[in-house]
């Protein structure tokens, strides 16, 4: 029974990893690029998972309604990060942090405002499951975590080959350098809050057939978020991916033992522990 | 500073001060009791203003502090018979002072956005402990206890009525403010600003910039704890959405709209979030945090020093 | 090498009376200078007179509370650097800030990466990197942070060089490097020049500077107090031992 137990929390704790890695693969180039701490990243999470209800009731099909949504939200992302952190962009990051936390505010209340406080559903776009060992593991898991997979596949291409991929490393590196090249460094910093935004709003669609959708899910996402970023990194891609991993891990196995409220610590502990002994991230090879 | 700086000063003082006291006789018994609110809140933000705005130490941990300070007069109030006001004070200011102690050791190892969001996370680390104790701390439901009486060392005891329980709690956060003056405005208090200047440039000077980032933190909790201590008086009731961050994030807010450093202004800045919120509520209904977020976010972009940010340099001669 | 000035042309680059605060003390205090197509301008002081942030000023990288800065007759004075980098300004600043984890490669292209540069140029101009700077051809794709010091400094200068700019604005390039990298810095200047590049040179190295400039400002505490012709001034000079205490 145990090793049954197991056997499903590992593979729970993968997939939720895998969708916590796409949340904190947005936020960990938004800090690696322009020092600020998203509060606002778990609204974008949950605006995403929204569209996606909305768009999946109009079209039928849940494709469409992912790939709407994310568009959309990145679309949103790009005007947020225009109109209100941008003017910021000199200031100290208290400043920053605030005004993100206060569009987190009206976004929240926006999504109750507009869709009620009861949760809504999307449907999952596969159902079924396979046997895994001698248990049946749904399909749509499984799904989740290659599309996950995938795009931050895609995403780590794109920053490694590619021009914008380059501007955007310049950029996190030399942000002064990099513009005194000519690298349009407003575009860049717009595009990657876009980008990020866009990858929360993805995961909101693809966790949405899990749980219900509701105004408040994103809460949770982006404190975890921030958790993995540090842990892993800030600025690292490889570093919060593998972060998400293993504090989903450690969380999924320790709700074997207590309920998955308490479960939560698990991640805080892991944050405790690495601000004392690694603050750079668990996972950064050369501390800088 | 000067004579006449002085004299303008506590003559400003004074009269805020007489409005206050009189006010409740005044007031009808919502508004007394907002009245009441307001300065609690308006502590907790205080409290938050000596680190963020004198020693540039952003914290979002404050709701750890007011809710152990809570918690602990609750604990107090709940375990001991009769009820004594003392006795929840000293729990309280002493859970506070704990996790206090707690944070203060993470602030002398991280720095900026990391202390940040590490004291998000100690919040958050409350929070759960508390949501999920269910036997001790009565989980979501939080805790409900009476008032104790307050108790005059040789003069008896009299039950508070809404009217001395204000009384009590402006008594308190005036005291926490003239406290806090002195501390700001004491050589302790210089470094502590030189500390946010340029704190590699304190450290070379000679400063032990750990020994004081430690003792503003235990300051800095201990006045939240007190204001959660009060809140618990005021309204008789324990609950863990007070220990979540958004509460902390709640402070901050009041602290940058009322301004920064000058530690009045986060008072005032309590004041005027908690008004627009009842205004709104009244007009909007459910979804005032709509516009009331917006007023803040246009406030942090175009008047980052806050409504008394230009008073700043005047408040702290 | 034509001294004379070709009278209906503006110079190049001119800045007039340039004001810069840090804080609440004033830098800069009213710097004029002016660079001509091709010219190679040398920039003398002593530490901390103002020359590297004469530089900065140009570039956008500090705010002048007064003053002008006309590039190609145009004023440029409060533009962003990416577009000064576009219209054909380049900087090299003084601690090389080259890209530490992009590649060497990946450095070279974010100047090369450009609007309006066709792949065979691109190829061309990757060519005649690989000519003056046979050892950043070696290292193509080591990470920028392995380089030595000397290395980066080239670095720096090529990745200035994919910009094709019109003017290299040079901040004390041969600051901490051996004698065999100080002269290859002095060969790439002088190449540079033989293709029509203006370069701004500040330097702390006098005999270099007075070797491959064609002029020479001398500042001291935020303003220009002497100009002259490079053939003019020679290192024993009064003038330069009032200047630079050299």
């Amino acid at each position: 029974m145990l090793i049954e137990q197991i056997l499903i929390q590992t593979v729970n704790g993968i997939v939720t990893g895998m969708i916590l890695a796409l949340v904190a693969s947005g936020l960990t180039l938004i800090f690696g690029i322009m020092d600020v701490v998203n509060f606002a990243h778990g609204e974008m999470f949950m605006l995403g998972a929204y569209v996606g209800v909305i768009t999946y009731a109009a079209t039928g099909d849940f494709w469409v309604a992912f790939v709407i949504a994310t568009l959309t939200i990145a679309a949103l992302g790009a005007a947020l990060y225009w109109t209100t952190l941008r003017p910021l962009l000199g200031r100290d990051s208290l400043t920053t942090i605030l005004a993100t936390f206060g569009i987190s505010l009206v976004l929240q209340n926006y999504a109750l405002w507009q869709f009620g406080p009861v949760a809504r559903r999307i449907p999952e776009p596969v159902s079924g499951h396979f046997t895994f060992f001698y248990l049946d593991y749904p399909w749509y898991r499984l799904i989740i975590a290659l599309m996950s997979a995938a795009i931050i596949g895609g995403l780590w291409l794109f920053l490694k080959f590619g021009t914008f991929g380059i501007w955007i490393r310049a950029t996190m590196q030399d942000r002064v350098m990099a513009q005194a090249m000519g690298i349009p460094v407003p575009m860049v910093l717009t595009a990657v809050f876009a980008i990020g935004s866009g990858m929360a709003a993805a995961s909101g669609v693809l966790f949405g057939p899990l749980v219900g959708v509701n105004h408040a899910m994103g809460l949770d996402w982006v404190l975890k978020g921030f958790i993995v970023v540090v842990v892993g990194g800030m600025g690292s891609l490889g570093g919060s991916v593998a972060a998400s991993i293993l504090i989903s891990l450690l969380e999924a196995y320790a709700s074997l033992f207590v309920s998955p409220a308490q479960a939560v610590i698990v991640s805080f502990v892991v944050l405790i522990l690495t601000l004392l002994f690694r603050p750079t991230g668990l996972f950064v090879r050369t501390p800088r | 500073m000067n004579a006449r700086h002085a004299v303008i000063y506590w003559t400003g003082f004074s009269v805020i001060l007489v409005l206050l006291i009189v006010a409740p006789l005044v007031l009808p018994e919502f508004w007394r009791r907002f009245l009441t609110e307001i300065l609690i809140w308006g502590l907790l933000a205080m409290s938050s203003d000596l680190l963020i705005g004198y020693t540039g130490m952003v914290s979002f941990g404050h709701s750890a502090f007011f809710g152990l300070g809570m918690y602990g007069a609750a604990a107090a109030l709940l375990t001991v018979s009769p009820p004594s006001l003392g006795l929840a004070m000293l729990y309280g200011l002493g859970s506070a002072a704990a996790v206090a102690a707690f944070v203060a050791y993470f602030s002398t190892r991280l720095r900026d956005i990391y202390f940040a969001i590490t004291t998000l996370i100690f919040s958050q680390i409350f929070y759960v402990i508390i949501f999920t104790w269910t036997d001790v701390t009565g989980g979501e439901n939080g805790l409900n206890f009476t008032r104790p009486k307050l108790g005059l060392p040789g003069l008896g005891s009299l039950p508070f009525t809404s009217i001395t329980l204000h009384w009590f709690v402006l008594a308190l956060v005036t005291a926490s403010y003239l406290m806090l003056r002195r501390v700001t405005q004491s050589p302790f208090g210089m470094v502590l600003q030189s500390i946010r200047e340029n704190e590699a440039r304190t450290r070379a000077i000679g400063y032990s910039v750990e020994r004081y980032k430690i003792v503003a933190v235990m300051l800095s909790g201990l006045f939240a704890g007190l204001a959660g201590v009060l809140y618990a008086l005021q309204n008789r009731f324990a609950a863990p959405d007070f220990v979540f961050f958004v509460v902390s994030g709640e402070v901050v807010i009041y602290n940058v709209v009322g301004g920064l450093g000058t530690l009045v202004g986060p008072i005032v800045g309590a004041g005027f979030f908690l008004l627009l919120r009842e205004a709104s509520s009244r007009f909007l209904t459910q979804y005032y945090l709509i516009p009331v977020g917006i007023i803040f976010i246009a406030m942090v972009i175009f008047l980052p020093q806050g409504l008394l940010g230009f008073l700043r340099r005047w408040l702290n001669r | 090498m034509n001294a004379e000035p070709e009278p209906m042309r503006p110079p190049l680059m001119q800045i007039g009376d340039i004001h810069t605060y840090y804080g609440k003390s004033h830098v800069l205090y009213g710097v004029s200078l002016e660079v001509g197509r091709g010219e190679v301008v040398g920039l003398l002081g002593r530490n901390g007179v103002g020359k590297s942030t004469t530089l900065k000023a140009i570039m956008g990288l500090v705010r002048p509370s007064q003053g002008t800065v006309l590039f190609e007759g145009q004023s440029v004075t409060h533009m962003q650097s990416d577009k000064l980098a576009r219209l054909g300004i380049a900087y090299v600043p003084e601690d090389r800030r080259i890209f530490r984890l992009l590649t060497v490669t990946e450095n070279l292209r974010t100047g090369l990466d450009r609007h309006g540069v066709t792949d065979s140029r691109k190829k061309e101009l990757l060519e005649k990197i690989q000519h003056y700077f046979p050892v950043l051809a070696e290292r193509r794709n080591q990470a920028g942070g392995t380089l030595s010091g000397g290395e980066q400094q080239m670095l720096a200068i090529a990745r200035a060089m994919m910009l094709e700019p019109k003017i290299i604005l040079l901040d004390e390039p041969t600051e901490g490097l051996m004698p065999r990298m100080v002269s290859q810095v002095r060969q790439i200047v002088d190449v540079l020049h033989g293709e029509g590049v203006a370069i701004l040179l500040v330097e702390q190295n006098v005999p270099l500077t007075l070797e491959v400039s064609q002029r020479i400002y001398l500042m001291e505490k935020g303003t220009i107090k002497h100009h002259a012709l490079a053939s003019e001034l020679r290192v024993t000079d009064a003038v330069i031992h009032q200047y630079l205490g050299v």
